[in-house]
């Protein structure tokens, strides 16, 4: 029976070639013996480095990803595994693929052992500082013992994170140094060839300590992520008995110490908080009192799932006023009307209108953003005639504020709210009508309906009769 | 009064932060210290650096910048009426703090919070000092997570998400009304209207089409929390809250923290705590939600609960067992997913897998955790539940056995 001797516990490469030239010569692996130098039955004739003699063959990448994570493994049969699935893999190429194997359930579950075994490798090192020489950078050193052969595999991303210090991590199977420059590896050590305290630990512990909720006692929730073989290398584990015997104690003494009196200094000033407090809930008086009472406006469902109300904007002084029908997705963010895509629209079409924004009121039907949810993603939602009402407070107070000569409702919703009652765009576009205030409104298209038009034609004409209907408008403020 | 040494300051500033559920470090760039002068790495993937015997892991440094408050919310231990022990952190104590925490590998970063001293911009604006310190004068790359004080100005949330990694402004209740109740001093709207801005943020940080590379802003998204069992919202108003965040603000998690007894509690709150399985039944149903292709109306109704004694997904399945039994040779990956005891990885295993041979029951006891509970749902090629999948018992077959209250 053939006997590879490998040169360490983590001798990958050796293995491999190995493998290759057994598997040339059609050595089957029932017939292997593995060991690593030292070990094993040393009187077995060793294997003989032969050519390969046989047909060539290839193996999947996947195989050497998951062989050398395999090859870490601290279990003894790891290298006969492996050339147990190398030996199948040429009878069935899509080997790997079956999962539920018992050969490649196995070796994937090492695998995944040993990626756990890294990933804790991360976590649970602890450094203890080393006084440095004076000028040098900043040493650290770390015991460790890993659940698997992954501290060179592990050291890497040390290197990474620490880069401008200088560390050691020191484990049974070998130790890892960075110098600042580059990585390097020496033979595994003993834990009393690393630093024996870190003044740092004590605040640690006391982080530690008090970062744990007593009223929530999951210890196997704990153990679970941080096995206990952890432990006697972690300084914060040392609490653990004591924190837990305690947990329940201290939860009681919070319930069964029921409500505690308020802090009396507190009480005092809030009552008199209270009384000098001015009283609210009339009419807003400007625009900004009427933006702050809009905030809290409960006066229909739709505050609720709304990130704020949007007022109107420009100045009071304003000639011409323009009537949306709510704030969309955009709007309803940023807090402002018209700024998202129709806004974008109705400011191109100002601007070939030749009408200043800044010089015009710009607000909304309705001040909540009404939508729906798909999936992730907000949809508007036509505000109906009750939502309509109940926000047109807000409107005419607005209105009663700016007073201004020409009102235009763009859309619908906003002809409904301007003129109280349903009128019809197609057929009432481009006239004056007149308003019970003196004022006069147009009625034209909403921005967004422009942008919904599927046909280009369509759009086109409905653009420029949209143009034509903020002219007429700025015409009849002048 | 006497001054703190910097022992008892952390031990009171993470006591007082301990009540926020968030300790995630992930999803965010990829950057490690390398070409730098400093420490930090960020791959992706969080790490959680240990455990504490409540079972929430430990990967930031969780603490408050000082547990000063002006504000009085009932449910916080923090409020100015309470009677606990104060204590502020100097902005360079938190920035050593971090860094040397980090270098001995204790942490992934620094997750700062704080009660409201002076005014919001007054404290918001300390907080994103530390950050900035971090980042400008240290060139610290590892992890940060800020929270945002609603009521603090735009320029300030715009500096702390060019900071930060992830900004997070609590909810706080399900109810906007029991807001107005327990915590007299916040305001719904403002709190949406900061996320809102948040989102802003986020959204031109990761525009197409610049030629500049944009700012990075807040790279691991935004997060909130929501205080169950605090006030009398049912797990459906809950979960219907939570949809429309996900919807409006686009974050990453909403967390849930059930509500735990606070040490100096004020009368206006409830005197027991909700059991902890409630919120691990919410996060259950929020996971079905955002990854299982369940709508909310499925798992539970506007005014229901969910139900403590089973998982959300099974107490549904009972409820539509004409949809079961499934074949796993042949039903599609959004049935499989809907099937009780088959999370994502193994439906997305199986489906690798039949493509090569057909399951067998066993292939299917392999690629997910308990058979038990799979079984009666599904066809396998050498398997069948018959009667299973209807039978009267099935509930507390698959139901851990009611236990008998303890005698005195």
């Amino acid at each position: 029976m053939p006997v590879v001797r490998l040169d360490s516990e983590v001798d990958f490469a050796g293995w491999r070639t190995a493998a290759r030239s057994l598997r040339a010569q059609g050595v089957t692996p029932d017939d292997t013996l593995w060991t690593v130098d030292g070990e094993g039955d040393l009187f077995a004739p060793p294997l003989e480095a032969a050519a390969a003699t046989g047909p060539a063959f290839t193996a999947p990448r996947e195989f050497l990803a998951l062989a050398q994570a395999v090859v870490l493994h601290r279990s003894d049969d790891r290298f006969a595994l492996l050339y147990r699935l190398l030996w199948r893999l040429a009878q069935t190429p899509h080997l790997l693929q079956l999962t539920t194997d018992p050969d490649v359930a196995r070796a994937r579950d090492f695998a995944k052992a040993v990626e756990r075994a890294a990933h804790k490798m991360k976590a649970f090192v602890r450094f203890r500082k080393v006084d440095e020489a004076p000028g040098e950078m900043e040493t650290f050193a770390a015991w460790f013992e890993p659940a698997h052969r992954v501290t060179e595999r592990t050291a890497p991303f040390f290197a990474r994170r620490y880069a401008n210090m200088r560390f050691s991590i020191l484990t049974p199977d070998a130790c890892a140094h960075w110098d600042g420059d580059a990585l390097s590896f020496t033979p595994g050590a003993d834990p009393a060839d690393a630093p024996a305290d870190d003044a740092l630990e004590e605040f640690w512990r006391t982080y530690y300590a008090s970062i744990f909720n007593p009223a929530r006692l999951k210890v196997g929730a704990m153990t679970k992520e941080m096995p206990k073989r952890y432990w006697r290398n972690l300084p914060e584990a040392s609490l653990i008995p004591q924190l837990i015997e305690a947990a329940e104690s201290r939860s009681q003494a919070m319930v069964s110490a029921g409500p505690s009196e308020p802090n009396r200094r507190i009480v005092r000033a809030a009552l008199r908080a209270s009384r000098d407090a001015p009283y609210d809930g009339a009419a807003p008086t400007d625009l900004v009192e009427l933006n702050a009472q809009v905030q809290a406006c409960r006066r229909c469902s739709l505050w609720r799932d709304a990130t704020q109300g949007v007022s109107g904007e420009g100045p009071r002084s304003a000639r011409l006023m323009f009537v949306g029908e709510q704030p969309g997705d955009q709007e309803d963010l940023a807090g402002r009307p018209f700024v998202g895509p129709a806004g974008q629209v109705f400011d191109r079409a100002l601007a070939e209108a030749r009408v200043e924004r800044a010089e015009t009121f710009v607000t909304n039907a309705v001040r909540h953003f009404k939508h729906e949810l798909r999936g992730k993603r907000r949809l508007h939602k036509t505000p109906d005639a009750g939502e309509v009402q109940a926000c047109r407070w807000w409107l005419d107070n607005e209105r009663r504020m700016v007073r201004p000569r020409v009102i235009v409702a763009l859309g619908a919703t906003a002809a409904l709210a301007v003129l109280g009652r349903p009128t019809p765009i197609g057929k009432n576009r481009g006239q004056a009508l007149q308003l019970s205030d003196q004022g006069q409104a147009v009625v034209t298209y909403h921005p967004s309906y422009l942008l919904r038009l599927p046909d280009e034609d369509a759009k086109a004409k409905a653009y420029a009769e949209f143009v034509e209907d903020l002219r007429f408008a700025q015409r009849l403020a002048a | 009064m006497p001054v703190l040494d910097l022992k008892r300051k952390l031990s009171i500033l993470a006591d007082a932060a301990k009540y926020d559920a968030s300790c995630a470090s992930s999803g965010t760039s990829k950057r490690d210290s390398r070409g730098g002068k400093g420490v930090g790495s960020t791959e992706g993937m969080g790490i959680c650096h240990a455990y504490a015997p409540d079972g929430r892991c430990i990967s930031l440094l969780k603490i408050l910048l000082t547990n000063y408050c002006i504000y009085d919310c009932a449910y916080c231990v923090n409020r100015v009426s309470s009677n606990v022990k104060r204590a502020r952190f100097s902005v360079d104590e938190v920035v050593n703090l971090t860094l040397d925490f980090y270098k001995r590998n204790y942490i992934e970063g620094l997750f700062l919070s704080s009660g409201i001293i002076r005014d919001a911009d007054y404290t918001m604006e300390a907080m994103v000092r530390v950050a900035r310190d971090l980042r400008q004068v240290h060139d610290f790359r590892g992890y940060i997570h800020l929270k945002l004080i609603p009521e603090a100005s735009q320029d300030l949330a715009d500096e702390a998400g060019r900071w930060a990694d992830r900004l997070s402004i609590n909810v706080e209740l399900p109810r906007d009304e029991s807001l107005k109740a327990l915590a007299p001093e916040k305001d719904a709207g403002v709190i949406k209207r900061a996320m809102g801005g948040v989102r802003l943020g986020i959204d031109a940080a990761g525009e197409k089409g610049r030629r500049a590379k944009p700012t990075a802003f807040a790279p691991a998204g935004q997060s909130t929390q929501m205080i169950v069992g605090a006030d009398a919202a049912s797990d459906g108003e809950i979960l219907a809250r939570s949809e429309s965040l996900y919807g409006a603000y686009r974050l990453r998690r909403v967390y849930y923290s059930a509500f735990s007894p606070i040490p100096d509690a004020p009368g206006r709150l409830p005197p027991m705590r909700p059991p902890l399985m409630r919120e691990h039944r919410l996060y259950q149903a929020d996971w079905l939600m955002r990854f299982y292709g369940f709508a909310r109306e499925e798992i539970v109704g506007p005014a229901e609960n969910l139900e403590l004694g089973m998982d959300p997904k099974l107490a549904w399945a009972l409820k539509h067992r004409g949809d079961f039994p499934v074949d796993v040779n042949v039903a599609e990956r959004e049935t499989l997913l809907r099937t009780p005891g088959l999370g994502v990885k193994s439906v997305d295993k199986m489906i690798a897998l039949r493509r090569l041979k057909r399951l067998a029951l066993h292939d299917v006891g392999k690629l997910c955790r308990r058979i038990e509970s799979v079984r009666p749902f599904i066809v396998a090629s050498d398997w069948s539940p018959g009667g299973l999948t209807d039978s009267a018992g099935l509930a507390r077959s698959l139901t851990p056995a009611p236990q008998q209250l303890e005698l005195f």
